[in-house]
């Protein structure tokens, strides 16, 4: 050890690249977002836009603060729409995948269906829910369930399709089981690409629940935006819209952290192809 | 969890019957005709070397062998057993391929055989652990294989193979992917694993020096369709080093014959 400097400076040197690289991420699409934001205010100050066609920022900024409370309860209702119909839809997804999966003929007969079904918009499906299951929570919940079960299924498919037939070969010359390789290689192999349906699922949820609400309700915020178009309140429009993109944001960074604690090693190229 | 019968048979037989008995064996694929003619023994605790250019079926027969196929004509005798699915109970298989699960650590790579078998997790890495002491590889046991070197992946490759607890070990190219250096390094370790954990193996390779320092005896292949050509006895002494056995005048010779078998 004759020259222990580089020992010492490597990892300040590491340190710093690290905060640089976060910087170099981040801060070009934060710049843009703040470029955008001042041009609209400004082109709406200097073309003097009437403020019920488009409500500049700051004015949404000043909704938001006044009518939080009423914002945070119509959020509620749409928030729980969102989860419960975002958990019955990976529920149900990953049962159906599996099952899909372990039995060749269903697959056979079910799985082009699902394909084709997928030309339906689904939008136009949330009039049908409200005649059938009312004014409640139950029909936002179908809607949001049906957006985000789709990219569940093809992802467990799709995963456990994917597995390297050589690690099965492997393990079957290892003793396991049918059920053994499954839980031990096929299963972990398919959770990136679940992970993926999951987080694309995620992204739909809360737009599921909104169309939901436009289709016929009593709260949330779809419900809040049709009654401030209504009034001309621009500004509160745009300050549900700003709720709105703050859930499906706030839930797909959920998936994407549940799926960094779950599967680290997806992350460090460790991923089998 | 099901777990199949593990009687290692070896107490059964006489140590002169051979392990496995392989008779009139051919495979086709489609309208390829990938093995013909195959015939021959493997002695227990033998380390019979396949050398053969590619595509000359080598895979396909310890697959074969394995059980995991089964040849459209001629038997594969393993101990009695004849059914694909006895063989697979008798073989285990170590590909080109470490095929580590990034998910799991060196040790619970190594220990899964055992965990397939219905032991518990606990107890499988507990008995894999000693392994990594005796062959070289403490300290190693809880790193994930992303954090492990080719070699060192192949070597968790193998004592996952040695964890099954099977007599014959099928080892298809399994330092192919590696650089000469660590190559060379793998194929002592090999010899000197074999040698504290005697096993009945099937080494393929397409390299024939890796197949003459490491096995006691040597079938050459010949491609489409793959057949044998030749029977090499391959003993070479392995109390010198390395670098004097390869520089042996035995060893160019043996090197000639497979050379000339192969019409190298």
């Amino acid at each position: 050890m004759t020259n222990d400097s580089p020992g010492i400076a490597a990892p300040k040197g590491k340190r710093w690249k690290r905060s640089r690289s976060v910087v170099l991420t981040y801060a070009p699409p934060a710049l843009v977002v703040i470029a955008t934001i001042g041009l609209w205010e400004l082109l709406i100050h200097l073309l003097d836009v009437p403020t019920y066609l488009l409500a500049p920022p700051s004015l949404i900024a000043e909704t938001i603060g006044e009518r939080a409370p009423e914002l945070w309860s119509h959020s509620g209702v749409t928030l729980r729409e969102t989860l419960v119909g975002f958990a019955f839809a990976v529920g149900a997804g990953l049962a159906f995948g599996l099952f899909l999966h372990f039995s060749t003929i269903a697959r056979r007969a079910l799985y082009p269906l699902l394909i084709a079904s997928q030309s339906i918009p689904t939008v136009v499906l949330a009039p049908v829910f409200v005649l059938l299951l009312g004014f409640g929570m139950w029909p936002k919940v179908a809607i949001v369930g049906l957006f985000c079960f789709f990219p569940v299924v093809v992802g467990t498919i799709d995963g456990l399709a994917g597995v390297d037939p050589e690690y099965i070969r492997m393990m079957l010359t290892l003793d396991a089981s049918r059920f053994g390789i499954f839980r031990r290689v096929e299963f972990p192999s398919a959770l990136p690409q679940i992970f993926t349906g999951t987080r694309v699922g995620a992204t739909y949820a809360a737009i599921g629940a909104v169309f939901g609400e436009w289709a016929g309700s009593e709260a949330g915020l779809g419900w809040q935006m049709i009654q401030a178009k209504g009034r001309l309140d621009t500004a509160l429009v745009f300050a549900d819209i700003v709720f709105i993109t703050a859930m499906a944001l706030s839930l797909f960074g959920l998936v994407s952290l549940v799926e960094r604690l779950t599967i680290p090693w997806a992350r460090r190229g460790g991923v089998m192809k | 969890m099901t777990s199949r019968p593990t009687e290692t048979p070896t107490d059964a037989v006489p140590a002169t019957a051979s392990a496995i008995e392989i008779r009139g064996v051919r495979h086709d694929f489609g309208d390829v005709v990938a093995l013909a003619g195959i015939d021959f023994a493997v002695a227990r605790h033998e380390r019979l070397g396949i050398v053969g250019p590619s595509g000359c079926g080598k895979s396909t027969l310890l697959s074969a062998i394995a059980g995991l196929l089964e040849p459209v004509e001629g038997t594969i005798t393993i101990d009695e057993a004849r059914s694909a699915n006895e063989r697979l109970a008798r073989c285990a298989l170590m590909p080109q391929r470490d095929l580590l699960l990034p998910w799991r650590t060196a040790l619970a790579n190594a220990a899964i055989a055992l965990e397939n078998r219905g032991v518990s997790r606990r107890q499988a890495r507990d008995r894999a652990r000693p392994l990594f002491e005796r062959f070289g590889l403490a300290e190693f046991e809880e790193r994930m294989p992303s954090q492990l070197s080719g070699g060192m992946r192949q070597r968790v490759a193998f004592l996952r193979t040695l964890m099954a607890e099977k007599d014959i070990l099928l080892l298809d190219e399994p330092f192919a992917a590696l650089d000469s250096i660590t190559r060379a390094g793998m194929q002592e370790w090999l010899l000197g694993a074999l040698a504290q954990e005697p096993r009945t193996v099937i080494f393929v390779t397409h390299d024939v020096d890796e197949a003459l320092l490491l096995t006691n005896r040597l079938i050459v292949m010949s491609a489409r369709p793959g057949r044998i050509v030749r029977t090499i006895q391959t003993d070479l002494r392995r109390d010198a080093p390395r670098r004097e056995v390869v520089t042996s005048p035995e060893f160019a010779a043996l090197k000639e014959i497979a050379l000339e078998a192969l019409e190298l």
